[in-house]
């Protein structure tokens, strides 16, 4: 098949977060960012699905600016064929949307994954504007997916439980943590990415709907208090009077 | 002008999340000076539609069938919102939620703001929402550029409170949606029977790996029947399959936001953290008194867990039958 996988990048999980002191943008001083862990079970996957319908190819789309490119030749090197980054910062689910359109529609892809969510700003919005912009079905929160080409079973989480369904392709859907297990790239595979194709296209000037004006920190929390571990009694009844919980 | 919101109806009754955003739509409305109109998605009882009225619903729109398929829903929506003229759109940010909303604000063209904690404020472009970012590491102030909007918000962020307005009509709509058009075809569902979804749980039980193995668990259970409460796990936890993907909470698992939190035997990684930090009170129970998860925790108990739970399911137990 001919697959398309979305890739954002974000901050290492490991990171402390810390905003500019004008409260305007993310500190980056000393960030390392990461391929979202969403996407890289994606891009696994559709490695997977065209290994098992043996050939295919995986294209990688990042709208984003130059850095995230080390980014970019991982996913090569973990196994896509080719990388195509959009030139323009993102900032808004729906200018990201409508960029990513852009690119999907300009060659036939038989299938589209997004992570079920970027954990940075932790919208989990781009699948789903994604697949109303192509007119395409959404399976959102993707948990198994197998493949002819033509028809897939999938399954999915849906609010207390998990459906199971046949869709037609093409369709996005939007992936979740228990579909596969993210791979590491190795040398020959690092080798090789050196020379896949990373094409950079001008971004189409979307502009946004939304605009974040400021970032706060969380409220810290006024301390612990310990409560003896012989008197659950005491435990039970805070959790009750003072906190008003229970 | 009105605010519509879409109201998840299982077997007749109003879920929780349901009660939240119809308070809160309803909230919107008196800020806007305008009526707040709600679509089920399958037919509400009559305790149901009453509990509608009392919350301050003015008028009840109802499709002819069951609004099972995403499709169905943001079909209906759009079509309510242009027959009626509602200038808002609430959802609740659950799994059919996040699958609604994004295809809603595309549809209707008009921005989506999703993750709401609080109830958003009018401003000069449009509305200022407020909304966790960086898996709870942070808050970011999002400026909506147009009042017309769908707003998605987070469960268990709002309390559920009676404004009642009078009467309450009810609006059928015209059946326009072909199922044929929908090409995802779902041959079945499972449903987890008689648990609490997590995502929206008040209270979350959860443990990690001092809990020693999956045959421990009946531990965590127990405390979890007694408080009423759903069961979660760190992620080595659900890696190892003592216990199921969907209970794994954290940065790369479910982020929660329940009121009562209690982490039993798990450190206190930022990852874990990132997803339960906004709950509104922790309970952290390790023999570590260094573990990090104090440092986040309200109250803290230092233990063995394998000795401390029994005793603190005796003592919700107790709590319970002289509170009954
Ligand atoms: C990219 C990435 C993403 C990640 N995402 C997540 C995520 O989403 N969620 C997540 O949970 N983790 C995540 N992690 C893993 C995280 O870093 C930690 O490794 C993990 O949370 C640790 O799990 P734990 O606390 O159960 O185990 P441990 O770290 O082994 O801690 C066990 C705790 O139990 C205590 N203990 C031992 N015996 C007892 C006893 N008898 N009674 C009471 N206490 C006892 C110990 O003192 C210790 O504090 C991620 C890691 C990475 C690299
Ligand atoms: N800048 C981006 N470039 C490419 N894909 C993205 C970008 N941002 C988000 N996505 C995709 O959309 C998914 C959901 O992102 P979000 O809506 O930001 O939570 C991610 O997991 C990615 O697959």
């Amino acid at each position: 098949m001919n697959i398309l996988v979305c890739l954002s990048q974000v901050p290492d999980t490991t990171t402390r977060i810390v905003f500019t002191s004008d409260g305007k943008s993310l500190d980056k001083n000393g960030v390392q960012f990461i391929i979202n862990p969403y996407d890289e079970l994606a891009l696994t996957k559709a490695l997977e699905l065209n290994e098992s319908l043996g050939g295919g190819s995986v294209t990688v789309v990042h709208v984003g600016r130059a850095d995230s490119e080390s980014n970019l030749r991982k996913a090569m090197a973990i196994g896509a064929d080719k990388a195509i980054r959009i030139d323009a910062d993102a900032t808004d689910a729906i200018q990201v949307a409508r960029e990513l359109a852009m690119v999907a529609t300009k060659e036939h892809y038989d299938l589209i994954l997004c992570g079920r969510e970027s954990i940075d700003y932790n919208g989990g919005m781009v699948g789903g504007m994604l697949a109303e912009l192509l007119g395409l079905p959404l399976i959102n929160i993707l948990t198994s997916i197998s493949s002819n080409g033509t028809e897939a079973e999938v399954s999915f989480d849906v609010d207390g439980g998990r459906a199971f369904a046949q869709v037609t392709h093409p369709f996005v859907a939007t992936c979740q943590k228990e579909l596969t297990e993210p791979r590491i790239p190795h040398m020959r595979g690092i080798m090789m990415a050196r020379t896949k194709p990373l094409e950079v296209v001008s971004a189409s000037a979307n502009a946004d709907q939304t605009q974040v004006s400021r970032y706060e920190p969380p409220v810290a929390k006024a301390g612990c208090r310990f409560v003896d571990a012989g008197d659950m009694d005491q435990l039970v009844s805070l959790l009750h009077e003072q906190s008003k919980v229970i | 002008m009105s605010v519509l919101v879409f109201a998840p109806v299982q077997d007749g009754i109003l879920k929780k999340i349901a009660l939240e955003a119809v308070s809160f739509g309803v909230q919107l409305a008196h800020g806007l000076q305008a009526q707040c109109s709600v679509l089920c998605s399958s037919a509400a009882s009559s305790e149901a539609l009453q509990q509608l009225q009392d919350l301050g619903v003015s008028a009840h729109y109802s499709a002819e069938h069951d609004l099972n398929e995403v499709d169905a829903v943001v079909h209906y929506l759009t079509q309510a919102a242009s027959l009626f003229g509602a200038h808002q759109l609430v959802v609740s940010n659950t799994y059919l939620g996040k699958s609604i909303a994004p295809r809603l604000a595309v549809r209707m063209g008009i921005p989506l703001a999703s993750g709401v904690i609080d109830v958003p404020k009018k401003s000069d472009t449009g509305w200022e929402v407020r909304r966790s970012v960086f898996s709870n590491k942070g808050y970011a102030y999002l400026q909506v550029l147009g009042l017309p909007c769908v707003m998605a918000i987070t469960p268990n962020s709002f309390p559920v409170e009676s404004r009642p307005v009078g009467e309450m009509k009810t609006v059928a709509l015209p059946n326009t949606f072909e199922s044929s058009q929908t090409k995802i075809r779902v041959n079945r569902v499972d449903r987890v029977l008689g648990k609490i979804p997590l995502t929206e749980a008040e209270r979350v039980v959860s443990a990690g790996r001092g809990l020693k193995g999956p045959e421990n668990w009946h531990l965590v259970e127990s405390l979890a029947s007694s408080l009423g409460a759903a069961t979660a796990c760190s992620k080595p936890v659900s890696d190892m399959h003592w216990r199921p993907h969907e209970e794994h909470v954290g940065q790369t698992g479910i982020t929660i936001k329940p009121d009562l939190y209690i982490a039993i035997g798990i450190s206190g990684a930022i990852q874990h953290l990132a997803g339960v930090s906004s709950s509104k009170v922790i309970v952290a129970i390790n023999t570590d008194k260094e573990a990090p998860f104090f440092k986040v925790a309200d109250y803290g108990i230092v233990g063995d867990a394998f000795d401390v739970l029994p005793r603190l399911t005796a003592a919700v137990q107790l709590f319970k039958a002289s509170h009954a």
